[in-house]
């Protein structure tokens, strides 16, 4: 049924240090940086949506969370090791709390749903309105709807002149992104994961098989909010300020929009439809003849009315047409596919 | 003594003002087969749902092995070595039989005897050939089947079926008696069904609900024959 670990291993290194060396031969390595960390940010929703069946609709939360973590946390100790920590484990352990009401609270998808979008918009406007003196945190002033500029970016560990920065940043996300999506990859191999996809598929069996299913959705909550505030870290380097603007609407809403378009239940789909989107976003905003949001919506529109099942699964079932075989990509079978499956 | 695996004490549900269960008392022996009958409405599903865990009893407790369950989730009560299947067949729907056994058989043993175990089932249960079908893709009988499979490969020593007859052909309904008949040699075996024809082939002691409460109980032959059972199946004021 699955191929062995250590092939798949290996053909995620080969085929991602080919990408990471020539990529920069096509777009900058500072373009490439943020796609690399939307393609992450993709992914922590890409796992708990796409292999748990659950959809969160404040996926940014935990993402600005990651973001404002470090930049507090690097005001206040001028370097960058404990604050790239303490960006993943503050949005863990946030979601971990919040998991754990909505899941022993029996909550169901759309309930789910709308308390992740109201706890973003909470966070939102809290930290809008954050701009007094009043609001510090040690060293570090909130800021408001100005944001935090101005904090340590990643130095190299115990020495916190020598910055990583330009290519070498580019460089550090790539492999962070790869580390992290082999990790995925361990994770969904692993009795959890194949048990967090059967929770997916029938939460009522699971339960009944005697596994405590509202533990292990926290969990996995929690896995997502860890990848997606890492992301948050790595973003708040990048752009060398934080704004409240990470933990708006939009934000959330296009990284749903990156999950369709790529394909659930793959580990890949996720991470190219964040960034194929993300740039053409880019690419998008260097005129300003068509609106952009406009272009996001009617891709979305087209996608879920002629290729419902994303990007990736579409080019996998290709693949297996043409070669016979498992395209890369794919691990489990999705719900999306077999609703379109059964048309 | 026998052991009492499964006793229900005062057993009361009500869902507002309808009383689904009126102090129900029934015990269970271990490696007893014991099949729930009665009309529509009677009760014995709300029974099995509050004995499963899916439904917390407004009033009396259960007890299973002599531990109170009451009020116990179904993950609790399945952690005890309690095999459940619900009335609609309960299974993983994009996933392979396989991987829908090996994940109950996963619960209590190892990643790799539990791939073992799960492949000693499909042979039991003759499901070889479709092993790696999705779940999704297979006749309601096998589905029914996969589930039964589920339920057995987690070495339960109560068993909980509700109407595991329902819907199936009779080729799948004498496969399935026999599976049952094999559970009984290391589980005690509680089946709720209302098709007669069906308990009369596994039946031996058969308790009969009526208006949420045990009408009587009594072996199959002795209640086939009670005019009152008789009466209640047919409508009839007792």
């Amino acid at each position: 049924m699955q191929t062995p670990v250590s092939k798949d291993i290996l053909t995620t290194l080969v085929v991602s240090a080919i990408l990471i060396w020539l990529a920069p031969y096509v777009i900058g390595t500072y373009t490439l940086t943020v796609l690399i960390i939307y393609g992450m940010l993709g992914l922590s929703l890409g796992l708990i949506w796409g292999f748990g069946g659950i959809l969160c609709f404040g996926q940014g939360a935990f993402f600005g969370l990651g973001a404002y973590t470090y930049a507090i946390a690097a005001i206040n100790f001028g370097e960058s090791t404990l604050p790239m920590v303490l960006a993943v484990l503050v949005p863990a352990t946030f979601a971990l709390l919040l998991g754990a009401m909505m899941f022993y609270g029996r909550l169901t998808d759309v309930y789910l749903g709308v308390i992740t979008l109201v706890v973003t918009l909470i966070l939102f406007k809290f930290i809008n309105s954050t701009a007094g003196p009043q609001y510090v945190i040690g060293k570090a002033r909130l800021g408001g709807y100005n944001g935090i500029p101005g904090f340590q970016t990643l130095n190299v560990p115990g020495n916190p002149d020598a910055y990583i920065w330009g290519d070498a940043y580019y460089y550090f996300c790539a492999v962070a992104l790869v580390i992290v999506f082999l990790l995925v990859t361990f994770l969904l191999r692993s009795s959890f994961g194949r048990i967090a996809v059967g929770i997916r598929e029938n939460e009522v069996r699971i339960a009944l098989m005697g596994y405590d299913v509202a533990a292990r959705k926290t969990v996995l909550f929690g896995i997502g909010a860890a990848i997606a505030g890492l992301a948050g870290a790595l973003f708040a380097n990048w752009g060398e300020i934080v704004t409240p603007t990470l933990f708006n609407m939009p934000q959330s809403a296009e990284i749903i929009i990156w999950c369709i378009v790529g394909g659930l239940g793959t580990r890949l789909g996720p991470i190219l439809g964040a960034a194929g989107l993300a740039y053409m976003k880019f690419l998008l905003g260097q005129q300003s003849t068509i609106d952009n949001t406009l272009i996001t919506g009617l891709i979305l529109v087209l996608f879920v009315l002629f290729l419902p099942k994303g990007v990736v699964p579409a080019f996998s079932g290709l693949w297996k047409i043409s070669f016979g075989r498992r395209g890369f990509g794919k691990m489990h079978d999705t719900r999306r596919k077999r609703r379109a499956r059964h048309g | 003594m026998v052991e009492i695996v499964l006793e229900s004490s005062g057993l009361t549900m009500r869902f507002g003002g309808v009383v689904a269960n009126d102090n129900v008392n029934l015990k269970l022996q271990a490696r007893e087969l014991r099949c729930l009958i009665g009309p529509n409405g009677a009760g014995k599903s709300t029974f099995f749902k509050c004995v499963a865990g899916l439904l917390t009893p407004s009033e009396g407790q259960i007890f299973m092995r002599g531990q109170e369950v009451t009020g116990w989730r179904p993950h609790q009560i399945a952690s005890l070595g309690v095999g459940i299947k619900t009335q609609t067949p309960n299974v993983m729907d994009g996933l392979s039989v396989r991987e829908n056994i090996w994940m109950a058989a996963r619960r209590f043993h190892s990643a790799v005897e539990a791939r073992e175990r799960g492949d000693a089932m499909i042979d039991r249960l003759a499901l070889g050939a479709i092993a790696k079908t999705d779940l999704g893709q297979l006749a309601h009988g096998e589905r029914q089947l996969v589930e039964l499979g589920l339920v057995a490969v987690g070495d339960p020593w109560l068993v909980l079926l509700d109407e595991p007859a329902a819907g199936m052909s009779a080729e799948d309904v004498a496969r399935m008696t026999e599976i049952i008949h094999e559970l009984t040699r290391t589980a005690a075996v509680v089946v709720v069904e209302h098709d007669m024809q069906f308990i009369r082939s596994i039946a031996e002691t058969v308790t009969v609900f009526h208006q949420g409460a045990v009408l009587m109980e009594d072996h199959v032959d002795r209640v086939m024959a009670d005019q009152t059972v008789r009466n209640v199946y047919l409508g009839k004021k007792a």
